[in-house]
């Protein structure tokens, strides 16, 4: 909640003046446009008078995953896509809809009743805004049109947004207007991503050399690129090799346009007569990411490695809910979620990844007895599709259904009798939440530890910045664990080395000692 | 002053000292890159021992035209005659001050041992080297033919094998540099060409 406070503000800080500049990129005056006179009473009549001019816009919405949050993997028939996928964080959206659907690109989706068709139901502003607009967590995806508290009982409250205000001003994406969704994934900034966080909004140089506001002040669709509302890049689905060079303009091209090397080619170093061809070598091993991106959560917003949920429910001595917090004033143990780990500035782990994904389904049987992969990144090592790709290895502790041995999403966010936020009563929460996905549910329950795999891609450092051989090429190697690979400075055959400098050794102390004898000799002789 | 002679050209004593500097060199930036210590920087070493290599390998270049111009390729040629009597000599005249039983001249410069001895870094470990070596330098270009029979663990193995070889033979070599009348004679023929004659 508190991170959606945070949002609140920055959304209403963030300067109406970004909108002249981005008006200048534009041809049209959209402040000077009957359509948007106003006053509009609501999102949906904001959206009708962007399709009288944008008449495909709403089409061309809907058969993205922004708006269906529904989507088959074509590698492995798997459904995914938020609607339905599970993850060790929030878990999952089913019986959460009105609360986390403050993230979706439409307005109104509380329940499985939304109409998908309803072209109204677009919400244009959430990403086409440029501030002053937010989307309130509870209200299904419609900004708050009264002033409104932002969570039951947090005695925050928040003016209503001015629709007109906003589609006068509307503009192209910005890092703030994706962000607004994606740096806060899991619940708060940073949460869940570990390489997206609000930091990203003005980042420095040293944080992200493509995004940097004082230097190329790339928005995420300069690589994330858009054709008909359909956006470039996908972590369920990855490009996790591109061996081929730089796409010209012009080029027609299939090719995902938002891998390094879609700009850059497969043989980007250059210059250095001696690195640079062994650098370019190395791409046929490693994703860019693994050398370019040093740590994540590199911006000051800390990243969750680890959430406990089997913790949630413990209560003050007033029997009521409560917060840990370290020195720094970040959230260590909530009642309403259990404990975390954070981790700022973290060395990513290192696997072997070919772009395929698989996930624990909702009807996925697991094996409590170990951690349970929530996804697994696949990758033959050394095969021509897979690379060395930098993750995140989130570790979380979630319930789980004894008998059935599935996973379980729990009702926790929307104000009710059932949902674990308001009443901390777990058994009340799994049934709601089994009963809004339809999953079966047998009643009895426990919690399971597992772990997540997120690649880590943005964050991209300075070339100054990108990691020494020595990294990898040491006995103490980032690389360490990785399979299939044969690390100079790394590996090497102990019985090797020790024949070696073992008969080295007796050498030098063979001459050593035929050494003294002459001397020995010697001065015998001449006595 | 007994008779002297003129064992060693200038190309050759240049070659003989560039040559020397330059395999120490390797097996220094080497062991560095192989992780047996760490006086350099990874990064460092890689830098000093791919250029070391390409300059060595040059001068292999000139060395191998200089010893098939010249014939002194074979100085080299391996026998096996009196070997005994230069074995005897280093377990036992070399104590007891017995003259040193090969006698040089400027057609037969070096005795059977060192013959023996030279031959083997010539044609094995010298190649052996950088076989490996260059391998290992254009592995990316050549993985995709070779790695159905062969890994760059082997290559690297094979590579380190070779280093330990040379390390071995440098400790005799630098060593038997010292088995003359004084334990600069033959250093200084090495630096002037010109050998005392006994």
């Amino acid at each position: 909640m508190r991170a959606f406070r945070q949002r609140t503000i920055a959304l209403l800080l963030a300067p109406l003046l970004l909108a002249g500049g981005l008006a200048q990129a534009s041809t049209a005056n959209h402040a000077r446009f009957d359509a948007l006179l106003g006053p509009f009473a609501s999102g949906e009549e904001v959206t009708r008078a962007c399709l009288s001019c944008h008449g495909k816009a709403a089409k061309q919405i809907m058969a993205t995953r922004h708006w269906t949050w529904d989507y088959i993997n074509p590698d492995t028939g798997q459904r995914l896509g938020k609607k339905t996928m599970l993850n060790g964080f929030c878990i999952g959206d089913r019986s959460n809809e009105a609360f986390c659907q403050s993230c979706h690109i439409g307005y109104g989706w509380k329940d499985a009743s939304f109409d998908f068709t309803d072209e109204t139901k677009v919400d244009c502003l959430s990403c086409h805004n440029t501030g002053n607009y937010l989307k309130l967590a509870g209200l299904a995806g419609h900004p708050p049109l009264v002033r409104s508290e932002t969570a039951p009982g947090s005695g925050k409250f928040i003016e209503p947004v001015d629709l007109a205000a906003v589609a006068r001003h509307v503009g192209a994406t910005t890092r703030r207007t994706c962000g607004t969704c994606h740096y806060y994934g899991g619940g708060g900034d940073g949460v869940k991503h570990g390489d997206l966080d609000s930091s990203l909004n003005a980042p420095s140089r040293e944080l992200d050399v493509h995004m940097a506001a004082e230097g190329l002040d790339f928005t995420c669709s300069t690589c994330h690129v858009a054709e008909e509302h359909r956006i470039a890049g996908s972590r369920i689905n990855v490009t996790a090799s591109d061996p081929h060079g730089a796409v010209t303009r012009g080029e027609r091209s299939e090719r995902n346009r938002s891998t390094c090397q879609s700009c850059h080619g497969d043989k980007p170093h250059q210059g250095n007569l001696l690195h640079a061809g062994r650098l370019n070598d190395h791409t046929s091993v490693l994703a860019c990411q693994s050398c370019h991106i040093p740590a994540f959560a590199r911006g000051g917003v800390p990243t969750k490695m680890a959430w406990d949920w089997s913790s949630a429910g413990r209560m003050d001595a007033n029997g009521k809910p409560f917060q840990t917090r370290n020195e720094r004033g970040q959230v260590l143990y909530d009642s309403r979620k259990g404990s975390f780990v954070l981790g700022e500035d973290v060395v990513p782990d290192y696997v072997w990844f070919d772009g395929r994904v698989s996930y624990v389904q909702p009807d996925t049987v697991i094996d409590p007895s170990t951690r349970v992969p929530i996804n697994s990144f696949h990758g033959t090592p050394g095969a021509a599709d897979a690379r060395i790709w930098p993750v995140k290895t989130f570790h979380g502790r979630q319930p789980f259904d004894t008998e059935h041995l599935t996973l379980l999403v729990p009702h926790t966010a929307i104000p009710n009798d059932t949902a674990f936020w308001y009443n901390f009563d777990w058994a009340k929460a799994l049934q709601a939440g089994a009963d809004a996905s339809g999953a079966p549910y047998s009643g009895k329950f426990d919690f399971v530890d597992t772990s997540m795999l997120w690649p880590i891609t943005h964050m991209v450092a300075p070339k100054e910045q990108a990691l020494d051989c020595a990294q990898c090429h040491a006995r103490q190697s980032r690389l360490g664990a990785v399979p299939g690979i044969w690390l100079t400075g790394k590996h090497h055959s102990p019985l090797l080395d020790r024949i070696g400098f073992g008969l080295a050794g007796l050498a030098l102390l063979g001459v050593l000692i035929h050494g003294a004898l002459r001397v020995l000799s010697r001065r015998r002789r001449s006595h | 002053m007994g008779e002297r002679l003129y064992l060693f050209t200038r190309f050759e004593r240049f070659w003989h000292w560039s040559q020397a500097t330059l395999i120490i060199t390797l097996l220094f930036s080497g062991f560095a890159v192989h992780g047996s210590h760490a006086l350099l920087e990874f990064r460092t070493a890689v830098e000093i021992h791919e250029v070391s290599a390409w300059l060595l390998m040059l001068l292999w270049v000139f060395g191998i035209f200089w010893h098939f111009t010249t014939g002194q390729w074979r100085q080299y040629t391996p026998t096996l005659n009196n070997i005994d009597r230069m074995l005897r000599y280093y377990v036992h005249g070399i104590f007891m001050g017995a003259p040193h039983p090969y006698k040089i001249t400027v057609e037969r410069k070096h005795n059977p041992l060192q013959r023996l001895s030279y031959l083997f870094v010539k044609v094995m470990i010298g190649p052996l080297l950088w076989l490996t070596g260059l391998l290992y330098l254009f592995w990316g270009q050549m993985q995709e033919q070779l790695s159905p029979w062969l890994g760059l663990q082997q290559v690297a193995l094979l590579h380190t094998a070779g280093a330990f070889m040379m390390l071995i033979f440098l400790i005799a070599h630098v060593y038997l540099a010292t088995t003359g009348r004084t334990p600069l004679e033959h250093i200084r023929a090495m630096v002037s060409g010109w050998e005392e004659k006994h």
